[in-house]
């Protein structure tokens, strides 16, 4: 007596779980107050609150700053990146750290809210967007301790700083990417954590944090076509269009721009359109998981 | 409740129809990939766990629906499938309305987080706006009885306030379909009255409510209809006494089927003649192993005479699970003279009552004695048979007999003499 025989919908038909509802609010307001009440609850959560979130770049700032300007004189070497070498280090290593905390953080982040992915229907991408979200808090206030030392150190404002909001979107666009990305094979696979682990590691390493962009064209380049293939494939890492750009807009005009390191600003199409691929593969795989997420914890 | 002509202007709360759902369970764990790098070619295998048949239901709006079954029959799965956290694989559902869904009380809690945080978190998640969220917070902590520890984190809460917070939480969430998952069974006497007079208050309102449990006294009490699932089938859909009685049947009834042997079988007696079968109901092709309360209950005894013999006494002595003999009945107090009965004859002896025994196992015993010599015994039978007094009515006591009580007052006594009016009148 209860089988509805005919089968044009009844009502709202229910489709399951999905990255994204239909709902962009819900959305939003979800993974808003959820990386909201994280960064609350590291700021007031213990007795020093933000310090030690600040204090972790800053740390590694001082051990890097120590080793390669005091004991190595990085700044001073030839065609190096000289002039507030120290804020062109703190600025990428701010940078590094939001991208690292976004995509580190995600890997886990789905499997770790596994309670509420059984148990309650909501937009699922919600989880690593959630996490990118609490990285840019931080971000937010890093930059201005930067900001604070660029000036410190002598640093002029300069008109180019308006560049800033277009770096930190390129920059998030690829966290995002990465972040969805990871989220999602972790679900698959889970020796994906160490193998991400330690392909961050080498990414710290190839983009401009320590090295000058300087220091690595001018060692490539010298050595024929096959400096000439690396120095293509070190230039395809979008970080190093980010952090160039950074710190020739925001700290000093002397060192290459993006487009000067790739050689011209259409060739920044490459690492432009990396972001783009990744953005787009990441969101297409967290889409076509999310269905059986919940089942395959 | 007329649901089947479901007409446009009346269409259905909630909606299933050929819902299928199947679960792969792996027979081997890869789930790295180095393990797909080293075996690109081996394809996973996996078993099939068809957790869902064909379900088809239909609620109405401002009915209070059950959703009953065993373990592992499936309705949590089905709970899961409405409320949208697991895909479908064929079949549709429908809904009509703003649905909320409690499957944990306090989902995504943090226990770092004071109570207003939580709250506002909460109900977010459950779909609210954040301004919604945070208006009806008054509210939800009145409900909570929390007040005075409303400062407090979460993980300084007992585990009590913890769900009432959560209970609160989840009530003032105004949805049209509720989908709850066996909440009621937390929290204290006095807040499980509380959440009792919520959920009949929100029937009265005409919301639409899906309930999945275990709690019989509860389906009975609250729900419009029911339906029990079996093995990912339904089995059954309508009246919640009529359901509640077959999910009892079914769920003891495989239990029944294991018991065997039971009560000290040892057979005793001259052998004159032999109880040969015992069951319960009316014919021996029927075999119930259980008896309904408040029913017509009958056992019978098939016993074969070897020898003649005259007027024995047949008695039936039922047994609960402490061994303590519950009735006893004989032939004798029911007629002095049973009959005589030739040799190789086969009689059925039938015993029949209302049952009023209090829900449990019980062993059955014949024993056939010669009439009037005392404890004279030709046979003994106690082995086999056991069965299930399935109900609803469990006061504690070893039989449920109707009672009627009733209060005569007195009026007051005089001053002075209150002390002492027991006595005094």
């Amino acid at each position: 007596m209860s089988s509805p025989a005919h089968s044009e919908p009844l009502g709202q038909p229910i489709r399951g779980p999905r990255a994204l509802d239909d709902s962009w609010s819900r959305f939003w307001h979800l993974a808003y107050n959820i990386a909201r009440s994280e960064f609350k609850l590291k700021f007031f959560g213990s007795a020093l609150g933000y310090v030690w979130q600040v204090m972790r770049p800053l740390l590694l700032f001082g051990v890097l700053y120590v080793f390669f300007v005091v004991i190595l004189n990085v700044d001073k070497a030839p065609g190096a990146a000289g002039k507030f070498y120290g804020v062109q280090l703190l600025g990428s290593i701010v940078l590094f750290t939001f991208f690292n905390e976004a995509a580190s953080g995600s890997v886990r982040s789905v499997v770790d809210r596994e309670s509420l992915v059984r148990k309650i229907q909501f937009p699922r991408l919600a989880i690593p967007i959630s996490i990118v979200l609490l990285a840019a808090f931080n971000l937010a206030l890093n930059l201005l301790v930067v900001m604070a030392f660029a000036l410190i150190s002598g640093v002029r404002p300069m008109l180019s700083w308006l560049e800033l909001p277009l770096i930190l979107a390129m920059l998030a666009a690829l966290t995002t990417g990465v972040a969805m990305l990871l989220s999602a094979l972790f679900v698959r696979f889970r020796d994906i954590q160490p193998i991400w682990d330690v392909f961050s590691q080498i990414l710290f390493y190839a983009s401009p944090v320590i090295i000058p962009v300087e220091a690595v064209r001018k060692e490539l380049l010298s050595q024929g076509s096959l400096g000439h293939f690396l120095y293509h494939v070190y230039t395809l890492n979008p970080l190093v269009a980010v952090f160039q750009q950074f710190r020739h807009a925001m700290v000093n005009h002397a060192v290459l721009s993006a487009g000067q390191v790739m050689g011209s600003w259409v060739a920044l199409l490459e690492p432009l359109g990396l972001v783009a691929a990744i953005l787009v593969l990441g969101f297409w795989y967290f889409n076509r998981e999310a269905p059986h997420i919940a089942e395959d914890l | 409740m007329a649901l089947g002509d479901t007409s446009i202007s009346q269409r259905p709360a909630l909606a299933a129809q050929g819902v299928h759902k199947r679960f792969k369970i792996p027979e081997e764990r890869s789930h790295t990939l180095k393990e797909r790098a080293l075996h690109p070619l081996r394809r996973s295998r996996h078993e099939d766990l068809h957790a869902l048949k064909d379900i088809s239901f239909a609620v109405a709006p401002g009915e209070f629906f059950g959703i009953v079954g065993r373990n592992g029959s499936g309705k949590s799965t089905l709970l899961k499938c409405l409320a949208g956290i697991y895909r479908v694989d064929q079949g549709a559902i429908w809904c009509n309305g703003r649905m909320s869904t409690f499957i944990e009380l306090g989902v995504g809690f943090n226990p770092d987080l004071a109570a207003y945080e939580n709250v506002a978190l909460n109900g977010i998640m459950l779909g609210l706006s954040p301004r919604e969220a945070r208006a009806r917070y008054q509210r939800v902590i009145e409900f909570a009885e929390l007040e005075e520890f409303q400062d407090l984190k979460l993980k300084n809460y007992s585990s009590g306030m913890h769900v009432r917070l959560a209970f609160s939480v989840a009530i003032q969430v105004d949805a049209e379909i509720l989908l709850i998952d066996e909440v009621l069974a937390v929290g204290d006497a006095a807040f499980q009255q509380k959440c009792f007079d919520v959920f009949n208050g929100m029937r009265e309102e005409g919301r639409t409510i899906v309930f999945v449990t275990h709690d019989m006294s509860a389906v009975t009490r609250f729900c419009h209809r029911a339906m029990l699932l079996e093995r990912g089938e339904v089995v059954s859909v309508g009246d919640p006494r009529a359901v509640a009685d077959r999910y009892l049947e079914l769920s003891f009834g495989r239990a029944a089927g294991y018991e065997d042997g039971g009560v000290g079988s040892a057979r005793m007696g001259d052998g004159t003649a032999r109880v040969s079968d015992v069951w319960l109901g009316d014919d021996p092709s029927e075999r119930r192993s259980v008896a309904p309360q408040a029913e017509p209950l009958t056992l019978k005894a098939l016993i074969a005479f070897n020898t003649d013999v005259v007027d024995p006494a047949v008695s039936l002595t039922l047994l609960n699970d402490q061994r303590q003999p519950v009735v006893v009945a004989t032939t004798a107090s029911e007629r002095e003279q049973s009959g005589s009965f030739r040799a190789g004859e086969r009689v059925t002896f039938a015993f029949s009552f209302h049952n009023m025994l209090a829900p449990g196992r019980y062993h059955p015993v014949l024993t056939i004695t010669h009439r009037g010599e005392g404890l004279k015994v030709i046979d003994r039978y106690a082995g086999g048979l056991s069965f299930v007094v399935s109900g609803l009515t469990a006061s504690g006591g070893m039989v449920e007999i109707p009672v009627e009580t009733s209060v005569i007052r007195w009026g007051r006594a005089p001053a002075g003499e209150a002390q002492t009016a027991g006595g005094g009148r």
